[in-house]
């Protein structure tokens, strides 16, 4: 299988002598779906920014396809296509004009490139829009102009920085459908989310990043093998008094009257809902409490930083 | 150049000259207004007291000046403006993705810059032509003067874009430097009638030599020799187009 990304001892000092990535590397395969996690200032932009060639790296090295960005970057950035964080087009210029010079940029003539902008900004709901200027859509319709953008070249691999900031959750949905739609085409995809639920749903291979270094590299599958517990919300028929105690689990009484319990992997729920019939107290209704992603990126992050600040203590 | 390149300059060159165009009221037509006011002011009014100017009316003698004038600014404000608002707006992110070469981004915003100046200056002389009789002298002279002064400015204006961090920046070299060098290059009068220190100052200053060999092309006079004109436009051309190419390569106020 070809190797879409490669990227191996990235760092990257800013001129203020901070240190966002420290010796970064990361490979992902053809055909992907790949999440790039972590918190605010972990890195994850700043990866992203080198391997499209917005940000100067201080050492290591990038390939896209095989294409090294410094010696091959013309093949390189033919294979990738960008959707960023921020909105970063001519907001006075019409949408469809803006797509059209994407294409130019890329080389592409012009009749190519009218097929495919007509394409894309009809997969993406926009063609109805094409003559007004971008400063006049909403945020999601700016979020879907510049995937149309990122897609206008064909390219074979395609990064995604919080796609879905601030995108209502029917837009999200149908956002998602269209990047599977895009991945089982053979795109490879690369996103970068603070939704964990979009990265649960949507990829096959996940890496969370902190502080400049990954954390973890492995399949979504791998990860969550690694989440051994997790945390169930009970609706009672009646809301009891006092903590209700179940040996075996972990209980706590919300101010709803729901209570929270975590469960060991492989542990017999029935365990529970005997012991409260035993009190008198009925389920109603279960639901999980949060994502199991979520759970577990939130464990190795708070776990690294924990070790770092006893490493810190010693050191002192 | 690459076939790739080639429609990637055209796509630059035509979104410049869009852009421009599409902003007519605030790119073409306030120095057509400007420069019919000192025709009429400058060149009419006071130009009747002042008498010949190197053999020829007032009004003829500051005609190519103005030209000129409007060339430079227009040429230098259309590249600061434009390539300035790219990295304001983060559109620059758009080129900086794709694969066009840098020197590919250069040529493209100075052609744009280009295109305005001969707008701008060609309506201008339009404008003149109400005025006076243009005959000119050298049409090669003045065709290549022209142009090549538009590129000059171009990659001024590109450079100063590249440093500015705020619309402010953009605002400074032309307000404290074009616009004194522009009206002290000999727009308006001849350097002989300054002293011997002015006559020697003048010459310092690198726009008396395009404005100069402007008007040898259309009149057939000048204060400077027309070679030492076009010597002093390639230099300056040469050192700030490799200066750019250099800022680009870089990533100097482009990339972190």
């Amino acid at each position: 299988m070809t190797t879409a990304l490669t990227i191996d001892s990235l760092r990257k000092v800013y001129a203020n002598k901070f240190e966002a990535l420290k010796g970064v590397s990361l490979q992902v395969e053809e055909g992907d779906f790949f999440a790039l996690l972590g918190p605010n200032g972990a890195g994850k932009s700043t990866t992203l920014g080198i391997v499209s060639s917005l940000v100067n790296k201080t050492s290591g090295e990038v390939k896209i396809f095989g294409h090294d960005i410094d010696r091959d970057p013309v093949q390189a950035k033919l294979n990738l296509g960008v959707v960023p964080q921020e909105f970063n087009f001519n907001q006075f210029e019409k949408v469809e004009d803006i797509v059209m010079t994407q294409a130019g940029f890329y080389g592409i003539p012009t009749a190519k490139a009218r097929a495919n902008v007509e394409k894309y900004l009809r997969e993406l709901g926009l063609w109805d829009k094409r003559d007004q200027q971008a400063r006049m859509l909403s945020g999601g319709m700016k979020r879907r102009l510049m995937i149309a953008r990122a897609l206008v070249h064909d390219p074979k691999l395609l990064i995604l920085d919080e796609p879905t900031a601030g995108v209502d959750i029917e837009l999200r949905r149908s956002m998602w459908r269209f990047l599977q739609e895009v991945n089982a085409e053979g795109k490879t995809i690369i996103l970068t989310t603070h939704y964990l639920e979009e990265a649960e749903a949507l990829c096959r291979n996940i890496a969370i990043i902190d502080k400049g270094e990954i954390l973890e590299h492995s399949s979504k599958r791998e990860l969550l093998s690694k989440l051994n517990q997790e945390t169930f919300i009970l609706d009672l028929h009646a809301a009891p008094e006092n903590t209700p105690q179940l040996e075996g689990f972990e209980v706590r009484l919300l101010a709803d009257g729901h209570i929270e319990v975590d469960a060991v992997s492989g542990r017999n729920l029935n365990q529970a809902f005997i012991q409260l019939e035993q009190q008198g107290l009925k389920v109603k209704s279960m639901r999980n409490k949060a994502n199991r992603l979520e759970e577990l990126f939130v464990r190795m992050v708070n776990d690294e930083r924990q070790a770092n600040t006893r490493q810190a203590g010693e050191a002192s | 150049m690459t076939h790739t390149s080639w429609i990637a300059l055209q796509t630059i060159v035509i979104r410049e000259v869009r852009r421009f165009t599409r902003i007519w009221a605030q790119t073409i037509l306030p120095p057509a207004i400007t420069m019919t006011l000192y025709f009429i002011i400058f060149g009419n009014l006071i130009g009747r007291q002042i008498g010949d100017m190197s053999g020829f009316s007032y009004m003829e003698y500051i005609v190519p000046g103005l030209i000129m004038m409007s060339v430079i600014t227009n040429a230098y404000s259309n590249v600061v403006s434009s390539f300035f608002s790219m990295k304001f707006q983060r559109c620059i992110e758009e080129l900086l993705v794709a694969p066009v070469p840098n020197y590919i981004i250069l040529l493209g915003y100075v052609a744009g810059g280009v295109a305005r100046g001969l707008a701008v200056g060609f309506i201008v002389t339009i404008v003149s032509l109400l005025f006076t009789d243009l005959q000119i002298q050298h049409l090669g002279i003045v065709v290549s003067v022209v142009l090549l002064t538009a590129v000059l400015f171009s990659l001024g204006g590109f450079i100063n874009a590249i440093y500015a961090n705020k619309f402010d920046d953009i605002s400074i070299v032309p307000t404290f430097v074009l616009t004194p060098l522009t009206y002290l290059g000999g727009v308006f009068y001849s350097i002989e009638l300054l002293p011997e220190v002015g006559q020697i100052a003048s010459k310092i200053n690198p726009i008396l030599y395009m404005v100069n060999a402007f008007r040898y092309g259309v009149l057939g006079v000048s204060d400077v020799h027309i070679g030492v004109a076009y010597g002093m436009i390639f230099l300056f051309i040469a050192v700030l187009f490799t200066f750019s190419l250099h800022l680009l390569n870089k990533g100097v106020g482009i990339r972190n």
